[in-house]
């Protein structure tokens, strides 16, 4: 119940802010297709207060059961939000399976899923690889940070400059108590421990979010290793899944990883403090997530593939934050199940986006959430649009 | 005599012989038919990965490197962790299985050997995710600061016993992989060296020698070609093992250097980065790297069946 009374209310504040930015900007920044008949709806769906809400489309009122596939990062959220939808609409089942970004870009690829989910954007080969005439829609839900968590008795707080950790993921920091580490440290007895890093076996869109982070500040690591899914680590024991990392980090005193955000939050691994663009060490939050979006916000890219977000400007950003996408294709086949997928999302970037704080994700900013949305109004069937 | 010749009684056995007909057929197709699934596995694999070996050539055996980044795909280091880490296994179990197959075949009163036969044929049917959780949180710990640390501590000057060691990584692979193939070696040798013909020891016996003598003069070197099979088919278990080894080796990604370094098997690697794999060379070189396992595996195997083979051979003729 109090989930449905703040996400209404979320919904509204949303929904007034990009009234607001749809009128000041003339709709200079809002995509042709959230024309005025679009997605800003007063009369519909409005409460009583008087205030405007996004008038969501409504499922069909058949049974129907839609199959997605993808990222990991996500699934709570999706998990919660799909809990949450079948309340409303208990004729319409979603499953959603947790395999990877790799595999749902794979599975949407090879038609096995109504939609897929990844973390890092489809590369150009991977829309190659489409089928013939088809094009895969990005639409971003979610936003999360990858945070640096450590294991070492006694140090409740660690601060972390971007060179410190680029030697510590490199190797060329191999004892905890490297004068470059305690000179960001000062009062902090750091331990004469050998330093264990603990990466990811598996490819990853968390480990195409960390290694981008690290070829920005470091030129050893673009040099020598490089970013992407899976990439060639210098030092470190692999583990299998954010959850391996953290358990190999919450397991070896003088562990150093890197995993999501919330699985930090949930699992209570201590996070250092990362240094940001102005300077200052911040602690990972969906705050500081949020801040580095909304300065990102102005430059998201036109068809929603942005890269993570790296050592965005302000006082509170955090360095690290990355944007998480279903993946639907444009021209549904099946109109019914089109109407379905394509009211559930569009419940998901207004309603469902209060769902977000809690589970240690954070929302999209307001420009964000106009774009996906006038993405999602592009989707077809048959040829004629399914939200007009 | 008249009666067997009756024709009406012959035509009723011809047709008798039918469903004998359709059995052997029957049989012989499934017999057929899981050959065929090898070869076919052998051919999918291959075709799968053409673009690797059309890419690499066999310098994709030799190569140390994999680097998904710079699309440049190496197997050595994962074909030096299989064999590393096998290798550790077979020089911690073979004795230990060994000793124990000649305490259940020679010393053991029935009351004792059947039922730690039973015990240690219920260590194989040990899911080895559950080995690998146990190998995780008891087993890797255990050896960190007991045997892992004693060796660095002693011999750390040695480059193969060289730090850091944190209880995951080659030595704690070998371990778990060596618990593993325990109960193959000790049940095969245990049954060959109970098939050794009693004669050959009443006649020890009759000669005045100790049962030590007995044993290591006539039993074990009978027994010896059956021995070595049983090693080599606890080998081939130890090459293909995956989940347990994932769970302790530390997938590192460079060939080992030291006892205690991060390694990775083919199985592992194929394992954990299959899923996420992008499709082309990266996917391609994965299936090469099952293609390398299957042929290690398939030698390793043929070798064995050699060795039982002459073992068998041998008992036949001494009988």
């Amino acid at each position: 119940m109090s989930i449905s009374r703040t996400s209404r209310v979320t919904g509204l504040s949303l929904a007034a802010a990009l009234l607001a930015a749809a009128c000041s900007t003339g709709g200079a920044t809002t995509a042709p297709s959230a024309a005025p008949a679009g997605p800003i709806d007063s009369p519909t769906g409005s409460p009583a207060s008087g205030g405007a809400a996004i008038a969501v489309p409504t499922p069909p009122s058949a049974a129907i059961t839609l199959q997605g596939a993808g990222a990991t990062f996500p699934a709570p959220l999706y998990q919660s939000w799909f809990d949450a939808y079948g309340g409303l609409y208990p004729n319409l089942k979603i499953d959603y399976q947790a395999v990877g970004s790799g595999a749902g870009i794979k599975a949407i690829t090879q038609q096995t899923v109504d939609f897929g989910a990844s973390d890092a954007p489809m590369k150009d080969a991977d829309i190659a690889a489409l089928p013939s005439g088809t094009t895969v829609l990005h639409i971003p839900t979610a936003l999360g940070a990858v945070v640096v968590i450590y294991n070492l008795a006694g140090v409740a707080t660690l601060n972390l400059d971007a060179q410190n950790v680029a030697d510590i993921f490199l190797g060329t920091i191999t004892n905890w108590n490297d004068p470059k580490i305690a000179a960001n440290n000062p009062g902090v007895t750091l331990p004469d421990k050998p330093v264990l890093v603990v990466h990811r076996s598996d490819g990853s869109g968390t480990t195409n979010a960390f290694t981008s982070y690290l070829s920005a500040v470091s030129t050893d690591w673009s040099t020598k290793v490089g970013k992407g899914t899976d990439v060639k680590w210098p030092t470190g024991i692999g583990a299998k899944g954010n959850d391996g990392v953290a358990g190999g980090v919450q397991q070896n005193d003088g562990a150093v990883g890197y995993v999501e955000l919330n699985y930090a939050t949930q699992a209570k691994i201590p996070a250092a403090n990362l240094k940001n663009a102005d300077g200052a060490f911040v602690a990972a939050s969906t705050a500081g997530v949020t801040a580095a979006a909304n300065a990102a916000a102005a430059s998201f890219p036109a068809d929603n593939r942005q890269a993570p977000i790296i050592n965005g400007p302000g006082a509170d950003t955090y360095p690290i934050a990355s944007y998480t996408y279903l993946l639907v294709f444009q021209d549904q086949k099946d109109a019914a199940k089109a109407q379905a997928l394509v009211a559930f999302i569009a419940w998901a970037l207004t309603d469902g986006q209060a769902a977000e704080e809690g589970l240690g994700y954070a929302p999209l900013p307001a420009a964000v959430q106009q774009k996906a949305l006038a993405t999602l109004h592009t989707v077809t069937t048959g040829g004629s649009p399914v939200w007009p | 005599m008249t009666v067997l010749l009756d024709p009406r009684r012959l035509q009723s056995r011809r047709l008798s012989r039918l469903p004998d007909r359709a059995f052997v057929g029957g049989t012989g197709a499934v017999g057929a038919g899981i050959v065929a699934l090898l070869v076919l596995i052998l051919v999918l694999l291959a075709t799968n990965s053409a673009l690797t070996w059309q890419t690499f050539g066999l310098s994709f055996v030799t190569g140390t490197v994999w680097d998904p980044v710079a699309a440049v795909y190496g197997a050595l280091p994962f074909i030096a962790g299989t064999i590393f880490s096998s290798a550790i296994a077979i020089v911690i179990a073979a004795p230990i299985g060994l000793l124990t197959a000649i305490f259940l075949a020679e010393y053991a009163s029935r009351r004792i050997a059947v039922p730690l036969t039973f015990i240690i044929e219920l260590l194989a049917a040990i899911p080895s995710v559950v080995i690998g959780l146990w190998g995780v949180f008891v087993l890797g710990p255990f050896l960190k600061v007991t045997v892992e640390s004693f060796m660095v501590d002693a011999f750390g000057w040695i480059p193969i016993f060289r730090g850091p060691a944190f209880g995951i990584g080659l030595f704690a692979a070998g371990v778990i992989l060596a618990i593993m193939i325990l109960p193959t070696i000790v049940t095969i040798s245990r049954e060959i060296l109970v098939a050794v013909p009693p004669a050959q020891r009443e006649a020890m016996y009759g000669l005045g020698a100790t049962r030590w003598e007995v044993i290591s003069h006539v039993v074990v070197p009978i027994a010896r070609s059956g021995i070595i099979g049983a090693i080599i088919l606890g080998l081939g278990r130890a090459l293909g093992e995956t989940l347990a080894v994932t769970m302790v080796i530390g997938n590192g990604q460079d060939i080992p250097r030291s006892l205690f370094d991060q390694a990775q098997t083919l199985s592992s690697k194929i394992a954990t980065s299959f899923n996420e794999s992008e499709v082309g060379l990266q996917t391609s070189s994965l299936i090469a790297l099952g293609l390398i396992l299957l042929v290690i595996t398939i030698v390793i195997n043929v070798v064995a069946r050699v060795f039982v083979g002459h073992a068998t051979a041998a008992e036949a003729g001494l009988r």
